[in-house]
C-alpha cells in the first residue's frame, strides 16, 4: 500500500486539519506536486540545482577514528552539514521554490526553528529572486542570532514571533496565519515532514535523495546494506529522509532519536514518543505532548531544531507498524556527543545531529565490530558555537 | 427542534437577521463568562459564540489569541465550559454554539464531548480546524447528540468546495468575509454579497458572515445579504480592554445594543 493515501492518511495520522481559507491552497498544491514530481524537466531543474548548488552528492564518510574509539559497529557518517548553507534543509527548500516558481506565486514565507530552514529558504528566495519572509520565535531568535542575521544579509525579512513559547512551534502557526491571509500570492515552505497533506509527503519526497546516495554509497564501500540507521527527530525531514529509501528493507534498523531535554522525567523534554500521545496541532494528526485538556505542552532542548510539541504523521505510523524505533538523548549527551566528534573526527555536528550522535555513542559499542551504523549527521555545528560557548561559561 | 434552527426560523419570519456574538469562554472567569452570556442577550444578541481556549489558536488573530491565553489562565477547559453552560441553561435558551479547536475535542474523545455538550445545552459546534473532509470521527456522535456541525466557507473557496461544504453544513453555513485571520479588516462588501449569494445556490441552511465584522456600520451591511452577522473580535476587544475594570458588563452591553439597532430593517 503506497502511503500516504489519497487522503493524506499513513494509517490513522496525517491528513489535512487546516481552516477552509488554506484547503483549496492545500488541494492546488497538492494537484501541482502531483503533477510536477511526473514531469521530466521539473526533475533535471531540481538536479541541476542539488548538483550545481547545493554540492549533491554528499558523502558517506567512514568515521575511522570514532569507530576505534567507540570499539565496535563501524561508524558511517552520511554529511548532510557539507551541503550549501550547511544543512540538508535546503534540499527541500530548492525543490519547493521550483515549485513555486511554476505556481506563479512570487512570495515565499517559511518558518524556522534553528535558523537552518529559515537561512535555506532566504537563500533559494535569493537565488531565484524571490520575496521572502522568515517567521521565527524571539526565544529561538536569541539562541540563533547568527541565523538572523544571515537571512537578513540573504535579503529576507526575518519577523519576531513573541507567542506562546516563543519558539519553532509558535513561528508556524503565524507562517500559517500570513499564509492565510496572503495564499494568492505566497507560497509556504513549510520545513519539516510535518503539516496539512500534501507537506509530508512532498517534504519526504524532496528529502528521499539522501537515503537514495547512502544506499548506493554503502553498497559501494561495503558491498552490503547497513545494520542501522540514526537520525534525529524534531520534525522528523532529515530521518525521514535517510530512512525513506531503506522501509522496504525490512533487516535495515531505523533509529529516530528525540530530544530528552533535561530528561523525559523532568517534563522539560521535547520526546513525543515517550511522553505523548496521539492529537492534531498545525494541520496534522501525530504524536503530541499535550496536558489531559489537549493544551500542547510547552517543551524544552538545547537544540532549536528539536525543541517541538509534535512529530511528522509518517514517523508516527513507522512507530506504530514498528518499521522504526524511536529513543531519546537529553542536552548534556548532545552536548557530549558534540565535543566526541568535533574531537576524534574534526567535524562539529548541529546540535541537532549531536542527538544522533549521542545515540551512536550509546549504540555503536554494543554493536559486533563487522556491522555497519549509518548515521545522518544532517547539519554543522558552526551555528551553535556561541551557545556551546555559552553553556561551557566561555565568553568570546 | 434544535435552538439554532429555532431562532434562525421565528427571525427569518419577522424579517430580522440574526446577531451572533463571539466571546471567549473562561475570559477573565467563567463566572463573569456567564455574566456576559446573558447580557448578550439583554442587549439584543440572537445567538451566543463561545470560544474554547486553545494553546495555539491557528485561525485567529491577536485579539483572540490572547483572550485565549487569558481564558487559560484562569483554568478554562471544556469540562468547566461545559458545566457553566448547564448554570446557563436555568437563565437562558438562546441558542449556545462552542467554537473549538479539534485536538481539544480529541482529548475529550468526540463521542463523550458530543453527548456531554448536548446534555449541558449546546446547539451546535464550530471546530475550525476541521473542515468536513476531516469531520467523520464527529459527524455521527454529533447527529445522534442533536448537534449541528457548522462549517466554514471561504473567499478562497472554489465552486467545488462551495457546494460540498454548503451541503455538509448544519445550523448555519459560516462564511469568513476576508482572505485572513480573526480580527482583520472587512473592505470588499462586494464580493461579500457574491459569495453569500453563491452558497444560498447550493444550500437552504442560513448563511451568517463573520471574520472582520467590527462596526455597526459592519454589522449593517453585511444583515443586507446574509442571515447572520458574527462579531467577535471587536466584543472580546472590548472584554480585554475592561475585563478588570467593573465595567466589563456594560460596557459589552452597550456595544452589542449598538450593532442590534444598526440591523433592524428599515
Amino acid at each position: 500500500m503506497a502511503i500516504p493515501d489519497r487522503h493524506g492518511r499513513f494509517g490513522p495520522y496525517g491528513g489535512r486539519y487546516v481552516p477552509e481559507t488554506l484547503m483549496p491552497a492545500l488541494l492546488e498544491l497538492e494537484e501541482a506536486y502531483q503533477r510536477t514530481r511526473k514531469d521530466k524537466s521539473f526533475q533535471a531543474e531540481l538536479k541541476h540545482y542539488l548538483t550545481e548548488y547545493v554540492g549533491r552528492p554528499t558523502p558517506l564518510y567512514f568515521a575511522q577514528r570514532l569507530t576505534k574509539r567507540l570499539g565496535g559497529a563501524k561508524i558511517y557518517l552520511k554529511r548532510e552539514d557539507l551541503c550549501h548553507t550547511g544543512a540538508h534543509k535546503i534540499n527541500n527548500a530548492i525543490g519547493q521554490a521550483l515549485l513555486a516558481r511554476r505556481m506563479k506565486k512570487p512570495r515565499l514565507i517559511a518558518e524556522t526553528g534553528a535558523g537552518q530552514h529559515g537561512v535555506a529558504t532566504a537563500t533559494v528566495a535569493a537565488m531565484f529572486g524571490l520575496e521572502c519572509e522568515i517567521y521565527m520565535g524571539t526565544e529561538d531568535m536569541q539562541r540563533q542570532a547568527l541565523n538572523v542575521f544571515r537571512m537578513r544579509l540573504l535579503g529576507s525579512k526575518v519577523t519576531g514571533v513573541d507567542a506562546g513559547s516563543r519558539t519553532l512551534k509558535d513561528a508556524i502557526s503565524e507562517a500559517m496565519r500570513d499564509w492565510t491571509t496572503n495564499v494568492r500570492t505566497t507560497h509556504y515552505v513549510l520545513g519539516s515532514v510535518l503539516g496539512a497533506h500534501p507537506y509530508p509527503m512532498m517534504i519526504r519526497d524532496f528529502q528521499a535523495v539522501i537515503g537514495r546516495e547512502a544506499r548506493k554509497q554503502i553498497l559501494s564501500a561495503e558491498g552490503r546494506l547497513p545494520d542501522c540507521l540514526i537520525a534525529c527527530v524534531g520534525g522528523g525531514s532529515n530521518a525521514m529522509g535517510l530512512f525513506h529509501a531503506f522501509v522496504p528493507d525490512k533487516k535495515v534498523r531505523m533509529v529516530g532519536v528525540e530530544a530528552a531535554g533535561l530528561g523525559v522525567e523532568s517534563g522539560k523534554h521535547a520526546a513525543r514518543f515517550a511522553g505523548g500521545r496521539p492529537g492534531v496541532l498545525q494541520g496534522t494528526m501525530t504524536y503530541l505532548l499535550q496536558d489531559e485538556n489537549g493544551q500542547v505542552n510547552l517543551t524544552h532542548s538545547v537544540s532549536a531544531g528539536l525543541d517541538y510539541a509534535a512529530v511528522g504523521p509518517e514517523h508516527s505510523y513507522h512507530k506504530e507498524t514498528n518499521r522504526a524505533e524511536y529513543t531519546s538523548a537529553t542536552d548534556d549527551e548532545a552536548l557530549a556527543a558534540f565535543d566526541l566528534l568535533a574531537r576524534e573526527e574534526g567535524i562539529m555536528p548541529a546540535l541537532e545531529s549531536a542527538h544522533a550522535m549521542a545515540e551512536v555513542v550509546k549504540c555503536a559499542p554494543r554493536m559486533k565490530k563487522n556491522q555497519i551504523v549509518v548515521v545522518n549527521l544532517s547539519g554543522r555545528g558552526d551555528k551553535d558555537v556561541q551557545q556551546v560557548a555559552r553553556i561551557k561559561g566561555v565568553t568570546l | 427542534m434544535n435552538r439554532l434552527d429555532q431562532t434562525f426560523g421565528r427571525l427569518k419570519a419577522r424579517g430580522e437577521k440574526a446577531l451572533i456574538t463571539y466571546i471567549m469562554a473562561g475570559d477573565p472567569s467563567l463566572q463573569e463568562t456567564e455574566q456576559l452570556v446573558l447580557e448578550l442577550e439583554r442587549a439584543g444578541a440572537d445567538i451566543i459564540e463561545l470560544g474554547v481556549p486553545f494553546s495555539d489558536p491557528i485561525a485567529d488573530g491577536p485579539v483572540i489569541q490572547q483572550a485565549a491565553e487569558r481564558g487559560l489562565q484562569s483554568g478554562t477547559s471544556l469540562r468547566r465550559i461545559l458545566e457553566s453552560i448547564t448554570r446557563l441553561r436555568a437563565m437562558t435558551q438562546i441558542p449556545i454554539v462552542l467554537m473549538a479547536y479539534y485536538n481539544n475535542i480529541h482529548a475529550f474523545g468526540e463521542a463523550d464531548f458530543c453527548s456531554k455538550a448536548a446534555a449541558a445545552g449546546v446547539d451546535g459546534l464550530i471546530v475550525p480546524d476541521m473542515p468536513p473532509d476531516e469531520a467523520a470521527p464527529l459527524r455521527q456522535p454529533a447527529a445522534t447528540a442533536g448537534l449541528h456541525l457548522i462549517f466554514l466557507l471561504a473567499p478562497t473557496s472554489t465552486a467545488s468546495r462551495r457546494a460540498y461544504v454548503a451541503k455538509e453544513s448544519g445550523g448555519f453555513v459560516y462564511y469568513v468575509s476576508i482572505t485572513g485571520i480573526t480580527g482583520a479588516k472587512l473592505n470588499d462588501m462586494a464580493s461579500v454579497r457574491d459569495n453569500v449569494a453563491k452558497i444560498r445556490k447550493h444550500t437552504k441552511t442560513p448563511v451568517a458572515v463573520g471574520f472582520g465584522v467590527a462596526t455597526p456600520e459592519d454589522a449593517a451591511r453585511v444583515a443586507e445579504t446574509a442571515d447572520g452577522v458574527i462579531v467577535g473580535s471587536a466584543i472580546v476587544r472590548r472584554v480585554g480592554e475592561h475585563g478588570q475594570d467593573g465595567r466589563l458588563v456594560h460596557e459589552v452591553g452597550s456595544f452589542v445594543r449598538s450593532l442590534k439597532a444598526a440591523m433592524q430593517p428599515g
